[in-house]
């Protein structure tokens, strides 16, 4: 049977290395049945997230030979096989050991969005169009790769000031919902730091639920914040008024 | 009494994040009580996401002519009727206001052409009466219900495993675990503990579950002294992938014949026009998965051992459109564009009709204090459940669980922790660590797989369950010498020994129901016992821990007041 070489990083906060381990090739493999292997065979104690070993929990989430990938869904025939196969820890997050990182900070930043707030009186009826562009969003898994891409996290560290994609995508999700009365827009400007974004796309390329991150949640968003503080009427009424911004 | 160890005091404890445990939680929060969430994943990562088809709810929107009643007999006849009436009776009746609240609470279903909540067909079900998000549902319920709980303020206590029930005299006290990240020790003082562990399908080497269904919950009530009941009935989904090797097991969802798919087999044969020909590939799971089976059995099988699905006759917008996830599915792990062409699925362990014995209204166990509710608790679906009716279970009686337990809670003061308990959880942790050498965990789970897959799957005879049941004794011996390599630290060897010792249990409890059983019924199929008989209809059995061995006696099923007699006996 053939063999292939998993490199995967083993250590924890006080340091560690990427080891090798030869794994049985079996057709159809994704990385995380070869980590699995390595696991019931070899490592019993190698730390790894999963749930649902097929895409739709968002466990799974790793570099694979330096791509945040869900390793779920990362088939080992696609990817060369010749040489060892690089299986390593989300980058952005602290590590916790082997490929189990600490995502506690993302549950921290969605605590601070407002819920969904229907509007007063509402009429629970929606047209599926409408529906449509929402259920977009809420196909997020919550795997963080989108996270653990974005440059502004994954290179300045700005966890203080930024909320990062995966939180861009849920207050989307809500500010578009057809029936929210809330707003969070001052909340995305203030607090999630969305001015931070320069529309790179890293987070849209990695998502495994292929949401369109960019184009249909951060820059509608976007579009929100300066239409509520930056649009000229409106601020030239607010002078006028001698109101402070919204 | 103080404890040595990290301890956190609440009014109710939660035990497991998936929509009944989170469904749970917001309603004993609302009683203003302090209430804890225990999940063994990180929040929103539990088995219910994996719930695809829909919720069932008798709203009408679509099937003018649906009903409670309608709902209530369904869910009966699925069941075989040694269902707990009132349970099923509660069930179809408040299943439509969960789901108008999940909608209040910001969840966003499909939607019909005048703008309600769009439901779709399933197997069993007279009307179309699955409320439904494309094909993951069960991810926008679970996302809805942890919006909701974060916005209340629930404490989530995440990838923390409850080893043990701590008990004062005869009701709860309390709970001791560990936490998974640093293999430290944590006791919760509780009032109240509601059980929603979900199921127990990792006991099975084909399933559709994850890594945390490894019974804990019953395993734990069992421990306590709760009743568990329904033990034998263990659902396998009739549509599993059975290729490639690695995603063996992983569901394809009923809507992929609630939306028109056919099945076939190698001959090209609509086999199911054989086995119900009424009701085709929307037939309970029960019979659907039995037929594949058999056709794979009697050598008109696909190449790697199942029957073909195919939905490639619907428009291929529409299959991405209502699938998809299962068209993502298959086209990345199996090479297989479901628009053009069919799949190939097969009967996998899929969901626990049996569990921890309840009281319907309230989800209360023989053990004051002691709650359950979802898959964890038996008695709505009896010997087989429909599809659809596992997530309005979560949403109805995991809403009653908890509001039972609050209210409990409210009213009952700490029972004490004995810190002797304590001491003896803690032993029974290290002891893998401190033997040099022995058992190797994996190895044990594997086997327990194979005997569970071998001797207690679909068909069942007695020799086989006999034969299972000392197979696992020698498991259990082989587990009591487990030796565990590494540190405490998110050390998953570890973590297996424990959940392993769950799903022997578990396992035992369903070995020797099935045992007791001697009939057919629903998912419980025995070759030595084929027909289906009036006298064991009248039969639930619930299993007990005596001493240290295990007792199953056989209960009355509750007799149906005449009102709801009168709704089965009408024929739709």
């Amino acid at each position: 049977m053939a063999e292939v070489t998993l490199r995967i990083f083993r250590g924890d906060q006080k340091g560690g290395q990427h080891v090798d381990y030869k794994v049985p090739l079996v057709p159809g493999m994704v990385v995380l049945d070869a980590v699995h292997s390595v696991q019931g065979h070899q490592a019993p104690d190698l730390a790894v997230r999963w749930n649902c070993k097929a895409g739709k929990c968002g466990s799974c989430s790793a570099e694979v030979n330096g791509k945040p990938r869900l390793m779920c869904k990362t088939r080992m025939d696609a990817l060369p096989t010749d040489r060892p196969i690089i299986v390593s820890p989300m980058k952005s997050f602290p590590l916790i050991k082997d490929l189990a990182t600490d995502v506690s900070w993302n549950y921290k930043v969605n605590k601070m969005i407002p819920p969904f707030q229907p509007r007063p009186g509402v009429e629970w009826k929606m047209d599926q169009r409408d529906v449509d562009r929402v259920q977009e969003f809420r196909k997020c898994i919550e795997c963080f790769l989108c996270q653990d891409v974005c440059h502004v996290l994954r290179e300045h560290g700005k966890m203080d000031e930024f909320g990062g994609p995966r939180f861009f995508v849920r207050s989307a999700s809500l500010e578009m919902h057809p029936l929210d009365g809330a707003s969070r827009t001052r909340l995305l400007r203030e607090k999630l730091g969305i001015g931070y974004c320069n529309i790179t796309k890293c987070c849209t390329e990695v998502c495994p639920e292929e949401i369109h991150i960019t184009d249909n949640a951060i820059i509608p968003l976007k579009e929100r914040v300066v239409d509520q503080f930056y649009d000229p009427l409106t601020m030239l009424v607010r002078k006028i008024r001698g109101a402070s911004t919204p | 009494m103080t404890s040595k160890f990290e301890t956190h005091e609440l009014d109710v404890l939660i035990i497991g994040a998936g929509g009944a445990g989170l469904r749970a939680a917001i309603e004993a929060l609302a009683q203003g009580v302090r209430v804890g969430v225990v999940c063994k994943s990180l929040l929103g990562k539990a088995h219910t996401v994996m719930a695809e088809g829909g919720l069932a709810a008798a709203m009408a929107n679509v099937d003018k002519a649906d009903d409670w009643r309608t709902h209530f007999r369904d869910t009966m006849r699925g069941g075989k009727f040694v269902n707990n009436w009132r349970m099923a009776q509660l069930h179809a009746q408040e299943a439509p206001d969960r789901v108008r609240e999940l909608e209040q609470w910001g969840a966003l279903f499909d939607r019909t052409e005048n703008g309600d909540i769009l439901q779709r067909a399933f197997g069993g079900h007279t009307y179309k009466r699955l409320c439904h998000v494309g094909d993951r549902t069960g991810l926008e319920m679970i996302r809805t219900l942890q919006d909701r709980g974060v916005a209340m303020g629930f404490d989530v206590y995440m990838e923390c495993t409850i080893t043990r029930l701590i008990k004062d005299g005869d009701r709860i006290s309390g709970a001791f675990g560990y936490w998974r990240e640093s293999g430290r020790f944590v006791v919760f003082k509780a009032k109240a503990v509601v059980i929603a562990t979900g199921g127990i399908g990792k006991s099975w080497k084909i399933t559709s579950n994850s890594w945390e269904c490894t019974g804990d919950g019953m395993a734990l009530a069992y421990e306590a002294g709760a009743e568990l009941m329904d033990m034998e009935f263990v659902q396998f989904h009739p549509t599993g992938m059975v290729w490639p090797p690695g995603v063996q097991g992983l569901l394809v969802t009923e809507a992929v014949r609630g939306e028109g798919g056919i099945l076939r087999n190698k001959n090209g044969e609509r086999f199911m026009e054989k086995y119900d020909p009424k009701r085709m590939e929307l037939s309970t799971r029960d019979v659907v998965a039995r037929s594949i089976y058999t056709e794979v059995r009697e050598g008109r099988g696909t190449p790697h051992g199942g029957a073909f699905l195919d939905i490639s006759h619907q428009p291929a917008e529409y299959v991405k459109r209502k699938l998809p996830s299962m068209y993502h599915q298959f086209k990345e792990l199996a090479d297989v564009d479901i628009t053009k062409g069919p799949m190939e699925v097969g009967p996998t362990c899929h969901y626990m009709m049996g569990g921890i014995r309840v009281d319907a209204e309230t989800g209360q166990s023989s053990v004051p204090g002691l709650f359950a509710a979802g898959e964890a608790a038996a008695g709505l679906h009896g010997a087989n459940r429909l599809g659809g009716n596992s997530l309005s279970d979560l949403v109805v009686f995991g809403r009653r669980a908890g509001l039972a337990a609050g209210q409990y809670a409210a009213k009952a003061a700490h029972g004490s922790v004995n810190n002797a308990e304590i001491d003896d959880a803690e032993r029974s942790m290290l002891a893998a660590f401190e033997r040099p050498q022995g058992e190797d965990p994996y190895q044990i789970h594997r086997d327990l797989q194979d005997v569970m897959h071998n001797l207690v799957g679909i068909f069942r005879n007695e020799e086989d369950l006999k034969r299972a049941l000392v197979e696992l004794e020698k498991l259990k011996e082989r587990a009591q010498r487990m030796h565990v390599d590494g540190s405490r630290m998110y050390n998953p060897g570890w973590h297996l020994s424990r959940d392993l010792q769950c799903m022997l249990t578990v396992s035992e409890a369903c070995t020797h129901a099935a045992l007791a059983r001697k009939e057919s019924r629903g998912a419980h199929s025995r070759l030595d016992f084929p027909k289906t008989e009036d006298a064991w209809g009248k039969k639930n059995h619930v299993i007990v821990k005596k001493g240290t061995a295990m007792a199953v006696f056989e209960v009355p099923v509750r007799e149906l007041p005449d009102d709801l007699k009168q709704i089965l006996a009408e024929e739709k």
